[in-house]
């Protein structure tokens, strides 16, 4: 049983009928169809559901079984109304922020390694390239805010490029103790250094005692980079109505949405691939019942990042509908008072730990 | 060295080195932003308009606008018979109905000579008390929505579902009841009401406990709003303030206790105000406290309603409905203990009309908003929400 588990998985790479390499094509299908349904629908489906479950409710129940089709609708409805630019915004930043948001969410997910045949831009500097991208979500919001001349729309945009510029510093310096272990910024080599038959033992997680500190940092940093609560200020809508995208309709809305649920799941894709092992199976190799040998493979490398993906995806949910919102000074104070020095604490003992301790 | 101020470009310096050498250094001119709160504004809980003057975040002044609710309440009483009245005070603060009701009936049955039935003060208690843990229920849940905890809003209307429907069992309606008529009530609680009304409090206890980690002792909800808006026993007394509000200034002044109408004498509660351990005195924290602690008395109340209250053996809830509330001539002024502090009506009544001839009611809420000038100098935009979310305001009560 042990080598038929994921005996057709590693076959399929080598699929080629005709000499066209159709298995890898299949393979690469997986994580961008993944990447559509996910993004496009069920991101919000699940927040709907999660929430709802959190909350004593049922959440979407009307629209197929237990509201299953519920985004779709929603899309359609987004997709026929009327696309109102307002008459006194400007009109081209205002067009063109949901795209640089847009843009800036998903370029990352180009050097995702979704599973070990698979990754869209071999880059060997990968993990740079993701930090770097995400910043470009900033141009987008300022873009958005300022373009929608409206007062609301401005703080939330103000309030976002400060929290997002200032929480990039403990992120990526967190990354960087992750970058540190590995020796190397390729996202996919980053992966197959995590990979052995104990499983999880392998992770950088723990293979030293002080990466839980930066997982954690980067964690908490990640929230705040795609807005989520309890940092969601920028589209506080207590305080702010809708922040950023107040004055947004139609499908320039769903595009902002699409853009957010995308950054969810490209900072939980990157947290677990420099921290929890990527498409690597966390299940150990136990003598005779090789568990790791069974569940390692292209298709289940995608299986497993997904759902790593998933379920830091459920925790940013979780948190979301359990903490109120922190203030836009105490924010600030967290991540220049507390995060950042203790990602340059952690930067040092990581460096430490790699040069003294084999 | 120098300093001007032009008007409009900040200030400027002028520093003299030499005779030939002069440096001007101008800072960045800031102007300050009107921003209209309102009364499109999630957090401003109905149709308040909150002008604030802005400096960034920085509220310099914030003026509020009422009047987007106003229905002529005090003209229509002129024009309507007393029992007619009552449907309107439902209308005011529509959290707090029977507490309403209550007050008005109070103010009425103070000119009237009408001897009300012991059962029917019970009943009036107990609703009114289901009222008041329903009404706080709705603040705390709104205000945890105000800082940006979505989901305790959503536990507290569970349960305030559970009390809409013991009162629309009683009442027939489920938010404006025409329960408490003047000199009684409409009709008698249903066979099984306080049974079932036991079972809501023994079903509520633990969820108030529950409430109470998930939002009031949680970190991130102390560190919103420990500190924030505080207001001084004092100012607050001389503002009028009442209720939860001026409680949570740390005076012990509840109507039911220091002007006791009704049952509440015979009754065993405490008025819970903050101590200054968990909370400063008189912040939004101490206020949102206040209502906390005050569901727990609420519940003990009604228990206490429930062993005392007499039989429906004989019961006639509208013994004491005059047919014809025609009160002697003269004035008065009734009050009770609403969710939201203070109402009272002052009636005045020149003894031969079925209607009033100048009814006036002193709004809680109106006077409590009345502060926010004081409260929001100075203070962020989100300390201004979580101000607002404090003071616990109906609009339909403020501007009647």
């Amino acid at each position: 049983m042990g080598n038929t588990l994921n005996a057709w998985s590693n076959a399929l790479v080598g699929f080629n009928p005709m000499g066209l390499p159709l298995g890898l094509v299949i393979l690469a299908a997986i994580p961008l169809v993944f990447i559509a349904l996910y993004a496009l629908t069920y991101g919000v489906y699940g927040e709907r559901k999660i929430s709802a479950f959190m909350q004593d409710r049922l959440g979407p129940m009307e629209v197929g079984k237990w509201g299953i089709l519920q985004t779709l609708a929603d899309i359609l409805k987004l997709l026929q109304k009327e696309d109102i630019v307002p008459a006194s915004a400007d009109k081209f930043l205002f067009v063109v922020g949901p795209g640089i948001l847009f843009v800036g969410s998903f370029l990352a997910f180009a050097v995702l390694p979704f599973s070990p045949a698979f990754i869209g831009a071999s880059l060997n500097v990968g993990l740079f390239f993701a930090i770097g991208i995400v910043s470009i979500e900033v141009v987008g919001i300022l873009a958005a805010g300022w373009g929608s001349n409206n007062k609301w729309s401005l703080y939330g945009a103000v309030r976002s490029v400060a929290q997002i510029v200032s929480y990039e510093i403990p992120a990526a310096i967190a990354l960087l103790c992750g970058a540190m272990m590995a020796g190397t910024l390729d996202m996919q080599q980053i992966n197959i250094l995590q990979s052995g038959s104990w499983g999880f033992a392998h992770f950088f997680l723990f293979q030293s005692p002080i990466a839980w500190l930066p997982f954690l940092i980067y964690f908490i940093a990640s929230l705040a980079e795609v807005n989520r609560a309890p940092f969601d200020i920028p589209e506080a809508e207590s305080e702010l109505v809708a922040g950023y995208f107040t004055e947004y309709t139609g499908m320039k809305f769903a595009v902002i949405f699409l853009a957010e649920y995308g950054s969810m799941f490209m900072v939980s894709a990157i947290i677990s691939i420099v921290f929890l092992g990527g498409w690597n199976s966390p299940l150990p190799n136990l003598g005779a019942v090789a568990l790791n040998d069974w569940t390692n493979g292209p298709v289940w490398g995608a299986f497993w990042i997904i759902s790593k993906g998933f379920f830091f995806i459920f925790v940013q949910m979780w948190l979301r509908w359990t903490l109120p919102r922190l203030r836009v000074d105490q924010l600030m104070y967290l991540c220049w008072k507390v995060l950042t020095p203790f990602a340059f604490v952690s930067f040092v003992l990581t460096a430490v730990w790699e040069i003294y301790v084999p | 060295m120098q300093e001007l101020d032009i008007a409009g470009q900040g200030s400027v310096r002028v520093t003299r080195k030499s005779d030939n050498v002069v440096i001007i250094e101008k800072d960045l001119a800031t102007e300050q932003m009107v921003l209209a709160m309102g009364p499109q504004h999630p957090s401003t809980h109905g149709v308040l308009k909150l002008e604030c003057l802005t400096d960034g975040e920085v509220i310099t002044e914030a003026v509020p606008y009422l009047g987007y609710l106003h229905r002529c309440f005090e003209k229509h009483c002129e024009n309507v018979d007393y029992p007619g009245i009552v449907p309107y005070t439902d209308r005011m603060d529509y959290l707090a109905g029977m507490n309403s009701e209550m007050a008005f009936a109070i103010a009425v049955e103070k000119l009237l000579d009408v001897e009300i039935p012991r059962r029917v003060e019970f009943i009036r208690v107990i609703v009114s008390e289901l009222n008041r843990i329903a009404s706080h229920l709705v603040a705390i849940g709104t205000y945890g929505i105000d800082l940006g905890a979505f989901t305790p809003f959503l536990f507290c209307f569970r349960d305030r579902e559970h009390i809409l429907s013991l009162l629309e069992w009683a009442s027939g309606a489920r938010m404006l009841y025409n329960y408490i008529w003047i000199g009684g009530i409409a009709n008698d609680v249903p066979a099984d009401f306080n049974k079932r009304v036991m079972e809501f409090v023994h079903y509520f206890r633990p969820f108030a406990t529950e409430l109470f980690k998930l939002l009031t002792e949680n970190e991130i909800f102390v560190k919103r709003t420990k500190g924030i808006g505080i207001m001084p026993a004092d100012v607050a007394i001389n503002y009028g303030w009442s209720g939860p509000m001026l409680r949570g200034s740390g005076v012990k002044w509840d109507l039911r206790r220091n002007d006791p109408y009704s049952i509440y004498p015979e009754l065993d509660f405490d008025v819970p105000v903050p101590d200054g351990k968990f909370s400063d005195i008189g912040d939004c924290l101490s206020r949102h406290l206040v209502r906390a602690l005050e569901m727990e008395e609420s519940l003990r109340i009604i228990e206490q309603c429930i062993d005392k209250m007499p039989g429906s053996e004989g019961f006639n809830p509208r013994a004491g409905v005059p047919k014809r509330v025609r009160p002697k001539a003269g004035e008065v002024y009734g009050r009770a203990e609403n969710p939201r502090g203070e109402l009272g009506f002052y009636i005045q009544s020149d003894g031969k009309s079925t209607k009033p001839l100048r009814c006036k009611a002193r709004s809680s809420c109106f006077v409590n908003l009345s502060a926010m000038k004081d409260l929001s100098k100075g203070q962020l935009i989100p300390d201004l929400v979580a101000i607002i979310g404090s003071i616990d305001i109906v609009l339909g009560e403020v501007d009647r």
